[in-house]
C-alpha cells in the first residue's frame, strides 16, 4: 500500500507523459505480484469496490476528533479524503499496514455493513499518504490523470514489447494479471491471445505534408474515401461475442447495443461509428449525444440511431486477412458488407480521381450529402498490408483547413497545474448587433487553452493582468471594446447549434492560431459571419 | 498576583514590556528590542537597542549591514539581563540557528514568549527547552490538525528516490535562505549526499555564516551561471521565488521541489506548481504545539500569529484559558 500511495501522490502532481510513464514503470518493476496488478487494474478505472459512503466516512472521523476542529480543517483543506488523511488521530497498538492486496480481497468478501469498521482499522495502520490513497480508492475518486493507454504503455516499457502487442492481449487479461506479468518479465508464456472478441491494435494514418509529401506519391499507388467525423471503430464479431471496441481499445458495447446487435457476421470490421438515419449519415455533434451517455436508452437509440461505415476487414470468417494488401482486402470488404444483412453497417465508398489536382479540389468543395459532413480525404496505398500504429507511408490524412475567424478576448481564467499562476484559458466573443441604434456589443462564441507558445503566454497574460475590468474568483473580465482589445486569430474545426450558449452556437477545437496584436478590435469578426457558416450546411451543422 | 498585562501587553508595534520598556520582536522601529530570531519579520532593522544571541545578532548584521541598530548587546541561552527590575533571559527555541523564546520575569511571575519554535531535532540548530511559565506565548502557523509534518528524514528520502528515478533531471529544491536551507543540507548529508550541493547566489550569504558557526554542510557549489540544460542528477537549492522562473530554466527539465509544511496539503503544491512537494517545516506541527502546551499547562496561553482561532479552541477543550493576542505584521506564510 506503502508504494502504491506514494504513486498515487506522485501521479497527482506530474504533468509530463514521460515521468508518468517512468513513475509507473518503476512502480511495477519494484513491487511483488498481485499488489502491482491489482494497483494498475485502480489506475484504469478496471476495479470496483463496494464503495464507502463519504457521509460514513466523515462520521467515522467525527466519532474520534472534535467536529468544530474538523469542520475548519475540511474547509481549509477543501476535499473530504484529503482532510481525513490527515488529520485522522490515529489509536496507538494499530495493526501493521494492509497490503493492496489484502484491502482488495476484504472489501471483496465483506458484507457491506463492515465495510466501515475495516476501513477504521485501516486507517489506524496506515500513514497520512497510505489513508489518502486508501480512502481514493474506496471512495471512488481515483482522478489522477492516468489514461488507460498510457498505462499500457507503461506495461510495454516494463516487457520491451509494443503497445499494440499490450492492446492485443490486454482484454483477455483479468487483475491481477499474473500471467501477462510473467510473460513481459519473461518468467512465462505469451498469454493466450485467441481469445474469441478480442481487440486488434488498428492501423493509424499520418497527416499529409502537402509540399514534401504529394511531389513524392504517385496518384496510381493509391486509393481516396472521404475520412468521416465520427470515432474510430472495431467491429468484432466471434464465435458468439460481439464486441466494438474504440482505436486504444476501451470496449463501448454497453453504449451501443443497437450497433453490437447488428453484428451479424463473423469477423472483424474497422470502420466509422456514425449516427445514421436511413443510410444518411448524421454530424458529429449527433454521435456526441451518444458518446455522452454511458448506457443508451431506447428514446435516444430511436432519435440517434447509430451504424458503422465500414472501411476495412480484419478477419473474414476464422481468416486472419490483416497481411493482404489493401486492395485485396477491399475487394473482400465489398463482398463482406454486401452480405450482412440490416441496414447499420454500410460501405465507405472509393472516390476515383486522376490526380492530386482533382482530389484536391473534391476535398475543398465536397458534393452535397454525407459527404459535407466529412473531415476531409484519407489515403490508402493499394498494397499496404494492415499494420498496427502509425507507419509513415501506407495511410495518409488529409484533412480539410480549420475555419479561421478573428474575435476578441472577453474573459480570462487560470489554468491548472503548471499553469495554475497564469491565465491561460481564454474566452473570446464576435460583434453582435444589439437592438437598433444601441450599436454593437460582443458575445463569447467560444473558449481555448491551446494554440499558443510559452512566450506568447507570457504575454496573454500581462495583456490580461494590465487590461483587467473585474475579477470573479480565478476568472477576469479584460477591457475589449472597440477601442482597447486584443484580436485573437481562432481556428475551429466545426460549427452546431447550441442552446446552452448564449450566441446560440458552438464550436469544435477551438484554438488560438495567432494573437492579432496589429488588428483594431472593431474589425473582429461578426456573429453574422459565424451564423452565415451554419446556414450554408443542412441540419445546423458545419463540419470540417 | 499581578494580572500578566501588567508585564506585556500587545500594542501597535508589536507585544510590550511597559515595566521594562522594551518589545519583543516588534514590527516597526522602537527605542528598545529583544528579538527571537533572524528572520525578516521577527528581525527588523532601525532599532534604538536589540538584545539578542550572538547568532541573531549576527544574521541580522548580515542582512541590514552592520548598522543595523543603534545598539546591539548579545545574550547566551540561561543568561540573565535585568532592565528596570524585570528579569530577560534567552532560552532554545529549535526554530533556526540562534532561535530563542524569551523568558521574562518580574515580582514572581514569568512569562516565555516562544516566537517561531519546533520540537523536532534539527542539525543545524539548539533544541527547543520547556520552561515552566505563568503565561506561555505561542505561535499559530500551522494550528490546524491536518498539519501533522512527517518524519523530515522520510521527507529526504523521498527526494533521494526521485533523484535516482530521474537521473536526467535536475531537481531544483525550494528552501527559504535562512534556516531551512542548512536544515535540508544537513538532512541531505546525514543520508549520505556527499556530492557537491549546488546553490543559488541568495543562499550563500547565510550557509557561509552557518559555517562560521560551526554548521557543517559540506561542499557547496555555484550554480553555473551559463550552463543550460546542466546539472542533471544533481540537488539544487534555490529561494522558493526562484523556482519554476527563467532562471530555473537552465537546468536539464527541472524538477520543481520545495520543502516547507505547507506542502502537506496537496492543493497548496498544485497551486505552486510543485511537482515534488517535502513537507519539512522549521515550525511546530499541530502535534507539537498542542503537545507543548500540554506538557507546560500554563495558566493562560496567548497566541500571536497563525490559525489562533483552531488553537484556541482546542485550549478551551482541555480547560486551558487562551486568547489570540493579534499581532499584526508576522508573515504567516512564509515557511
Ligand atoms: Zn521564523
Ligand atoms: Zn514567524
Amino acid at each position: 500500500m506503502r508504494a502504491f500511495a506514494h504513486l498515487l501522490d506522485r501521479l497527482s502532481l506530474t504533468a509530463s507523459r514521460n515521468a508518468k510513464l517512468t513513475l509507473v514503470r518503476d512502480f511495477l518493476r519494484n513491487t511483488p505480484d498481485p499488489d502491482r496488478g491489482w494497483a494498475l487494474a485502480a489506475l484504469c478505472g478496471e476495479l470496483t469496490f463496494k464503495a464507502a459512503k463519504p457521509a460514513a466516512i466523515r462520521a467515522t472521523i467525527e466519532a474520534r476528533m472534535d467536529a468544530t476542529l474538523f469542520a475548519w480543517s475540511y474547509d481549509y483543506v477543501g476535499d473530504l479524503a484529503e482532510t481525513v488523511a490527515l488529520a485522522w488521530p490515529g489509536r496507538p497498538g494499530a495493526n501493521r499496514p494492509p497490503d493492496l492486496s489484502e484491502v482488495v480481497d476484504a472489501l471483496a468478501a465483506a458484507k457491506r455493513a463492515e465495510v466501515p469498521v475495516l476501513i477504521e482499522a485501516w486507517l489506524d495502520a496506515l500513514d497520512a499518504d497510505g489513508r489518502w490513497a486508501l480512502l481514493k480508492l474506496v471512495t471512488g475518486g481515483l482522478r489522477v490523470g492516468l489514461s488507460a493507454r498510457l498505462a499500457r504503455q507503461s506495461l510495454a516499457d516494463l516487457g520491451g514489447v509494443s503497445v499494440s502487442d499490450i492492446e492485443e492481449l490486454w482484454h483477455g487479461m483479468t487483475p491481477p494479471y499474473g500471467d501477462l506479468f510473467a510473460w513481459l518479465e519473461g518468467r512465462g508464456e505469451r498469454p493466450a491471445a485467441d481469445r474469441p472478441g478480442r481487440f486488434r491494435p488498428v492501423m493509424l494514418a499520418q497527416a499529409i505534408d502537402e509540399l514534401t509529401d504529394f511531389p513524392k506519391l504517385n496518384p496510381a499507388d493509391y486509393a481516396a474515401e472521404w475520412k468521416w467525423d465520427g470515432i474510430r471503430v472495431q467491429a468484432v464479431s466471434e464465435r458468439g461475442q460481439r464486441r466494438l471496441y474504440t482505436r486504444t481499445g476501451d470496449e463501448i458495447s454497453v453504449a451501443f447495443p443497437d450497433v453490437a446487435a447488428a453484428l451479424e457476421f463473423e469477423g472483424v470490421i474497422d470502420g466509422e461509428l456514425l449516427v445514421m438515419r436511413n443510410g444518411a449519415v448524421g454530424s458529429f455533434g449527433d454521435l456526441q449525444q451518444r458518446l455522452n451517455r454511458k448506457t443508451a436508452d431506447a428514446k435516444l437509440m430511436a432519435s440517434h440511431p447509430a451504424g458503422i461505415r465500414a472501411y476495412d476487414l480484419l478477419l473474414a470468417g476464422a481468416i486472419d486477412v490483416r497481411h493482404l494488401p489493401f486492395r485485396q482486402r477491399r475487394a473482400r470488404l465489398e463482398a463482406f458488407v454486401a452480405g450482412i444483412s440490416g441496414e447499420r453497417i454500410d460501405l465507405s465508398p472509393l472516390q476515383p480521381f486522376a490526380d492530386w489536382d482533382q482530389l484536391g479540389a473534391l476535398r475543398i468543395s465536397p458534393p452535397g450529402g454525407d459527404a459535407s459532413h466529412a473531415e476531409g480525404l484519407m489515403l490508402k496505398r493499394w498494397d499496404s498490408p494492415y499494420l498496427a500504429g502509425r507507419p509513415k507511408g501506407p495511410w495518409f490524412k488529409w484533412k480539410r483547413d480549420p475555419h479561421l475567424i478573428d474575435a476578441v478576448l472577453m474573459y480570462a481564467q487560470r489554468g491548472h497545474g503548471k499553469r495554475s499562476g497564469v491565465y491561460s484559458d481564454f474566452t473570446f466573443g464576435v460583434w453582435r448587433d444589439e437592438a437598433a441604434g444601441v450599436g454593437r456589443a460582443l458575445t463569447p462564441v467560444g473558449k481555448a487553452y491551446f494554440g499558443f507558445t510559452d512566450e506568447e503566454l507570457k504575454l496573454l497574460d500581462a495583456f490580461v493582468r494590465e487590461n483587467t475590468i473585474e475579477k470573479f474568483g480565478p476568472v477576469r473580465s479584460v477591457r475589449a471594446d472597440g477601442e482597447v482589445g486584443l484580436v485573437l486569430e481562432v481556428a475551429f474545426e466545426g460549427l452546431q447549434r447550441s442552446s446552452r450558449h448564449k450566441s446560440g452556437l458552438a464550436m469544435r477545437f477551438p484554438r488560438i492560431s495567432r494573437i492579432r496584436w496589429d488588428k483594431p478590435a472593431r474589425d473582429a469578426d461578426e456573429l453574422a459571419t459565424l451564423e452565415r457558416l451554419l446556414a450554408q450546411s443542412a441540419g445546423g451543422t458545419v463540419n470540417r | 498576583m499581578i494580572r500578566p498585562e501588567a508585564l506585556l501587553h500587545p500594542r501597535p508595534a508589536g507585544l510590550y514590556c511597559a515595566p521594562g520598556d522594551f518589545y519583543i520582536d516588534p514590527v516597526r522601529p522602537v527605542d528598545r528590542a529583544v528579538i527571537t530570531h533572524g528572520h525578516a519579520d521577527h528581525a527588523r532593522a532601525g532599532h534604538g537597542a536589540v538584545l539578542a544571541t550572538r547568532e541573531t545578532l549576527a544574521i541580522m548584521a548580515s542582512r541590514y549591514g552592520k548598522n543595523f541598530a543603534g545598539n546591539a548587546e548579545a545574550l547566551r541561552y540561561g543568561e540573565v539581563s535585568r532592565r528596570d527590575g524585570v528579569e530577560v533571559s534567552l532560552a532554545p527555541a529549535g526554530h533556526v540557528l540562534g532561535s530563542a523564546q524569551v523568558v521574562v520575569r518580574w515580582k514572581g511571575l514569568t512569562i516565555v514568549v516562544s516566537g517561531d519554535y519546533k520540537r523536532r531535532r534539527d542539525p543545524t540548530c539548539q533544541p527547543f527547552e520547556p520552561i515552566a511559565c505563568d503565561v506561555f506565548v505561542t505561535e499559530a502557523t500551522f494550528g490546524l490538525p491536518v498539519f501533522r509534518h512527517p518524519s523530515d528524514a522520510g521527507e529526504i528520502e523521498r527526494l533521494l528516490k526521485s533523484v535516482g528515478q530521474f537521473p536526467d533531471r535536475t531537481h531544483v529544491v525550494g528552501v527559504y535562505s535562512l534556516g531551512k536551507a542548512q536544515r535540508v543540507i544537513g538532512l541531505l548529508r546525514e543520508a549520505g549526499w556527499d556530492r557537491a550541493i549546488p546553490v543559488h547566489g541568495a543562499l550563500e550569504g547565510l550557509n557561509a555564516l552557518y559555517a562560521e558557526f560551526g554548521v557543517e554542510l559540506g561542499n557547496l557549489a555555484r550554480v553555473d551561471p551559463n550552463s543550460r540544460f546542466g546539472h542533471a542528477g544533481e540537488i539544487v537549492l534555490a529561494p522558493p521565488s526562484a523556482i519554476s522562473t527563467p532562471w530555473a530554466k537552465r537546468f536539464a527539465d527541472p524538477v520543481d521541489a520545495f520543502a516547507s509544511g505547507w506542502m502537506r496539503v496537496r492543493a497548496r503544491a498544485r497551486q505552486r506548481g510543485v511537482e515534488l512537494p517535502l513537507v519539512i517545516s522549521d515550525h511546530a506541527d499541530w502535534d507539537e504545539l498542542t503537545g507543548t502546551l500540554a506538557e507546560l499547562r500554563p495558566g493562560e496561553v496567548w497566541i500571536t500569529h497563525g490559525r489562533e482561532e483552531a488553537l484556541a479552541h482546542w485550549c478551551s477543550l482541555q480547560g486551558l484559558s487562551a486568547r489570540a493576542l493579534e499581532v499584526v505584521g508576522y508573515d504567516e506564510e512564509g515557511e
